[in-house]
């Protein structure tokens, strides 16, 4: 019971900072459960990727009806993330894990470099030639509470973006985390997003790419119900208050939460690259 | 051809997905909740007299839990906890797949013709990665 409750309000946690800055939770999910509860990585993993879809839909459900989320880039985007996924399932089997972890590290710091120096950048994007963002109608607007204005901004960086989620799509399946690491960036720093779309729209996209690879995790019994379902109920809790929280507060403040997030998720990474 | 259907397609849109999204969360809380409250009522008591702090408490000389359709059909007929905390689980996995396809058919009828090819193309893949999940082991 004890158990129960405190994976529980552990992961009420988890649900507020995934949903605002628009990772999955299991940044905060898999060392919880393997430090502190000393649970094998594999069954944390399968927990995180329960998180990760919690986190997503709860969340995804509010920001879609205040219209933070641009549902065309997402889904767009969808196409690389799923097809990234079901190649890294097939990769598996014939990838070193511990050079990928060392890989993805490096990636993510090159990506907090970016956030970095893009820190105090608000400015969003108001004039694109990019030939798919506009035949698709990927520009959208969305009201800053924060502001207190109407955003409208222009996509670009299309193919790049592409390209950034099918390596997201991929590392997710090979490591079983980082879908919300990587597609931020994608958006922010490739594709001109504001910092508050991105997170929504990563939000929006990570439920699917773990679905993709959910299926996999389930038949191998790496989801157990008893961790899965407090985690999922703690998590949808937490995705509810956290969406509640973005709209109000300050586009910087979101990229600075990302940023040490990142920085984090990164440490976990050469971790788990080095030890094994 | 955002500009043909206007702002006020994706609107709907907006709204009819996160009904989806909004469905597939109450019910799936709804069935895992059942599912833990029946568990405590049959588990409760070794978990107390083990101080109940820890997760291998339950694990311990239990049968494990269902991760195939047969067993969670067996599991859910016995009115097995785990069994509907499982059932809760897929429904909650199964959502952003039902969201997709839910897309799907929105795009259609808005005659969006390129994103009901996209959003087609993913709900192909993710269908195909639950079957080569089954198959893979």
């Amino acid at each position: 019971m004890v158990f129960v409750l405190s994976l529980c309000a552990i992961s009420v946690l988890a649900g507020a900072v995934g949903s605002v800055v628009g990772l999955g939770g299991g940044v905060v999910i898999v060392p919880v459960l393997t430090i502190l509860y000393h649970l094998d990585i594999r069954l944390a993993i399968g927990a995180s990727i329960v998180s990760v879809i919690a986190t997503s839909s709860g969340a995804a459900a509010v920001y879609v009806r205040d219209r933070m989320t641009n549902i065309r880039t997402g889904m767009f985007l969808e196409i690389a993330t799923t097809v990234g996924a079901i190649t890294g399932a097939f990769l598996t089997t014939v990838t070193p894990v511990r050079v990928l972890f060392l890989v993805f590290a490096g990636v993510l710091a090159a990506s907090a470099v970016g956030t970095f120096r893009k820190r105090n950048d608000a400015d969003v994007l108001l004039d694109s030639h990019d030939r798919i963002a506009l035949a698709l109608g990927l520009d959208g607007s969305y009201f800053d509470d924060a502001e207190g204005r109407e955003v409208r901004y222009k996509v670009t960086g299309t193919r790049l973006g592409l390209s950034m989620m099918y390596a997201a799509g991929l590392v997710s399946a090979l490591l079983g985390i980082g879908s919300g690491a990587l597609k931020v960036p994608a958006m922010d720093l490739a594709m001109h997003l504001p910092m508050k779309v991105s997170s929504a729209t990563s939000n929006f996209m990570i439920g699917v790419t773990a679905a993709a690879s959910a299926g996999v995790y389930f038949a191998r019994g790496q989801i157990d119900p008893v961790i899965a379902a407090p985690v999922a109920i703690g998590v949808l809790a937490g995705s509810m208050v956290g969406s509640r929280v973005l709209a109000r507060v300050h586009p910087s403040t979101v990229r600075w939460l990302f940023l040490a997030l990142l920085v984090v998720i990164c440490a976990e990474m050469v971790q788990r690259g080095v030890l094994g | 051809m955002s500009e043909g259907h206007g702002e006020a397609a994706t609107r709907r849109m907006e709204i009819v997905i996160s009904y989806v999204l909004r469905i597939g969360v109450v019910v799936s809380v709804g069935i895992i909740a059942a599912g833990l409250i029946v568990f405590f009522v049959h588990h409760g008591h070794d978990a107390a007299l083990a101080g109940g702090t820890s997760y291998h408490t339950f694990t311990k000389g239990s049968w494990g839990f269902p991760h195939t359709l047969g067993e969670l059909v067996h599991a859910l007929a016995r009115g097995s906890g785990r069994g509907y905390m499982v059932l809760g689980v897929l429904i909650l996995i199964l959502t952003p797949v039902l969201r997709v396809a839910v897309s799907v058919v929105a795009f259609f009828i808005a005659r969006d013709r390129a994103m009901v090819v996209i959003t087609l193309f993913v709900l192909c893949c993710l269908v195909g990665s639950f079957f080569l999940g089954g198959g893979a082991s």
